[in-house]
């Protein structure tokens, strides 16, 4: 599904290079779960991956289903089946939630050349999913994020998640900023997405999200580079013992 | 203080082209009146503080500089709104093109026929409203306009009448230089909404005199032509009494050159007040608000809110005061002006001001400039919408505010399609 082979990006307007050799391979339906201390690069690559402008690749490449993501506008990578759940869901008032997704959804349908989605459609499908992640109706209507609370946010970047049907979905730290109830909501919204074809690449702070959504594969990455990967122990792993034990281990 | 003789001649050259028109005593006196205001105002420079930011040269010389009629397929604004037409051609009401000027709880006239009359209620307003507003700062081209607007409606509103009236002005002529003046008399307890759309003339002078009487209400919602040449300078006066609503909306978009002034006096106590504007502007486009609000009793309440979208080099611009006079307590203003600059060659020139001697009032103002938000637009192209829709969705909850001001649902719908329409002619 997703193939990242020695990924090297600096910020475009620093010479700092934050990516210095990236490899990972998420196969198709697999859940991947990224960890790792503050800095190390996490959110970066979930940014570079979905077009974020700001970074320069400088070397390697991405490729999902065989397609160069790097070389795609945003938006296409979105229509290729990308999705990326926001650490910090940004808030644009005057645009309601619900003409953002419908926009979003039928921008997606057409540039694959599948009919677009009638109002009654939409609203029949994003009723139905809508409610299973507890979102009220005046929550759709209100402009995008606005005034809603950090768990609403994630909600709805979950309930994006839901309507576009993406391949390959990352969730950059999620979790953040959820109490239990909510992140229960949340991992259920992403477990019932998994279809044994759509894959996930989580990116989380906590081995307690990984409790809901079993990972097949763990990896550890600090200072631009996944330094150890490993099944769900890993997780638990840091858990316990924090990360300097394995960042000495690799040196 | 004696007029730099720079002045006095363009003043002198502008004058030498026009003919002050026929008509009873009393309009006589009024259009006398002005052309000798105007002698001693003289007509606006470039270095006249009013016209920092705008050059008056084009709207002042004699000479029209030409334009040519918008060419389009689309519907008419308005065209779906039950509504009593009065058609101008280049700046000359059409009887033909117009409705029947009958409706109930109104009363529609010509304005040459009222100059006509020897006692006409026209005259307590005519210039008068006009003549009030040119304290504490000259408006020129306003008093050019009494002294030689040959055209226009005198209207008096007695009741609340079933549909708008609807002004509307077609542009033909290529040099065609309209001068119209209305005069609005919203009787107490008396309702209407006016709409105007077209651009009128390659170069069009309007004034508007407004009064309301206590509890009366004015709605007015108007569409500036989308002519790419045509120039405009406009001029609402109006009064209000006690418990009255003004609501002004106007779209502009397109436009060589549009000055759009608006003088507005809260005499009576709790009158409510809303002037709002939204400019599309791309290229060859200068588009100047000036709102001057004056408080003169107590628990007035009045709005401004001006939103600019500028593109490719265009130029957008606010003046705008809310004068506070010693005892109008109570009194609320608040006057917004923002501009949405959709690349770097825009510009946006803003000059809010607030001016108050009462004590127990509340009055704020803002001001802002700023580009497309690029986490917004990032955000909304990672979930796959374009970056042009994402442009157009966001430009248009940068306008949601101002288009709000209007109070009639099907209004405010045929008004948001014409920004669709405009948003949708990029490329």
């Amino acid at each position: 599904m997703l193939e990242i082979k020695d990924l090297h990006v600096k910020l475009a307007d620093e010479d700092k290079q934050i990516l210095k050799g990236v490899n990972l391979s998420v196969g198709d339906g697999q859940v991947h779960a990224i960890m790792g201390p503050n800095g190390s690069g996490k959110s970066t690559m979930s940014y570079v991956l979905s077009g974020k402008s700001g970074y320069v690749v400088t070397g390697g490449s991405a490729l999902m289903d065989g397609s160069d993501l790097l070389g795609m506008e945003p938006e296409d990578r979105a229509a290729a089946g990308l999705f990326l759940a926001f650490q910090y869901p940004v808030e644009i008032p005057g645009v309601g939630n619900m003409t953002f997704l419908r926009t979003a959804v039928n921008s997606q349908r057409k540039k694959r050349g599948e009919p677009e989605l009638s109002a009654a459609e939409f609203l029949k499908e994003i009723r139905e999913k809508a409610k299973s992640l507890k979102i009220d109706a005046d929550m759709l209507k209100r402009p995008v994020n606005v005034g809603f609370s950090g768990g609403e946010k994630k909600r709805n970047e979950i309930l994006q998640m839901a309507m576009l049907a993406p391949k390959m979905c990352v969730l950059d730290e999620t979790d953040s900023g959820l109490d239990v109830d909510a992140m229960k909501l949340v991992a259920e919204g992403v477990n019932s997405l998994r279809d044994g074809k759509r894959s996930f690449l989580v990116i989380t702070h906590y081995q307690r999200l990984l409790d809901h959504i079993k990972p097949d594969v763990v990896h550890i990455m600090a200072n631009g580079r996944i330094v150890k990967s490993g099944g769900p122990d890993l997780a638990l792993e840091v858990e316990q013992n924090g990360y300097a034990d394995i960042l000495k281990e690799v040196a | 203080m004696a007029l730099a003789k720079t002045k006095q001649d363009a003043t002198q050259e502008r004058l030498a082209t026009l003919t002050l028109p026929d008509g009873a005593a009393w309009a006589t006196a009024a259009r006398a009146d002005a052309v000798a205001r105007l002698r001693q105002a003289g007509l606006p420079g470039r270095r006249d503080e009013y016209w920092k930011y705008t050059d008056p040269a084009s709207l002042v010389q004699a000479d029209v500089v030409p334009a040519a009629p918008y060419q389009t397929d689309e519907a008419p604004v308005f065209g779906q709104i039950d509504r009593l037409r009065i058609v101008f051609r280049d700046g000359v009401f059409d009887a033909e093109e117009s409705d029947d000027l009958a409706l109930e709880g109104i009363e529609i006239e010509r304005l040459s026929d009222a100059t006509q009359m020897d006692i006409h209620w026209a005259k307590n307003l005519y210039g008068v409203l006009e003549k009030r507003g040119q304290d504490p700062v000259a408006r020129p081209l306003a008093t050019l306009n009494t002294g030689f607007a040959t055209d226009g409606v005198v209207i008096r509103v007695t009741g609340r009448p079933s549909k708008p009236v609807s002004l509307v002005y077609l542009h033909r002529k290529e040099t065609s230089d309209a001068i119209l003046h209305h005069i609005i008399h919203v009787e107490e307890g008396a309702a209407l909404t006016l709409l105007e759309n077209g651009p009128a003339a390659a170069r069009f002078s309007k004034v508007l005199e407004v009064e309301v009487a206590d509890r009366g209400a004015f709605h007015h919602i108007r569409a500036q032509g989308r002519d790419h040449e045509r120039r405009a300078v406009t001029h609402i006066f109006a009064r209000l009494g006690d418990e009255s609503l003004f609501k002004s909306f106007t779209l502009t978009a397109n436009g060589v050159m549009t000055r759009n002034e608006v003088v507005l006096e809260l005499a009576g106590q709790n009158g409510v007040a809303h002037v709002a504007g939204a400019a599309l502007g791309d290229g060859a486009f200068h588009h100047d608000d000036t709102v001057f609000i004056t408080h003169d009793a107590v628990g007035g309440e009045s709005r401004q809110v001006f939103k600019k979208v500028l593109r490719n080099g265009a130029t957008g611009v606010f003046q705008g005061k809310i004068l506070v006079k010693p005892g109008a307590q109570k009194t609320d203003g608040y006057q917004i002006s923002q501009s949405l600059m959709l690349d770097d060659d825009s510009q946006f020139l803003a000059k809010p001001e607030l001016e108050i001697y009462a004590d127990d009032v509340a009055c704020s103002h803002g001001s802002t400039s700023g580009e497309i938000d690029d986490d917004a637009m990032f955000y909304l192209r990672s979930r796959g919408v374009p970056q042009g829709a994402a442009q157009d969705l966001l430009t248009r909850a940068f306008l949601a505010e101002v288009i709000e001001e209007i109070d009639d649902p099907e209004i405010a719908e045929d008004i948001q399609s014409r920004l669709e329409s405009w948003l949708q002619r990029r490329g």
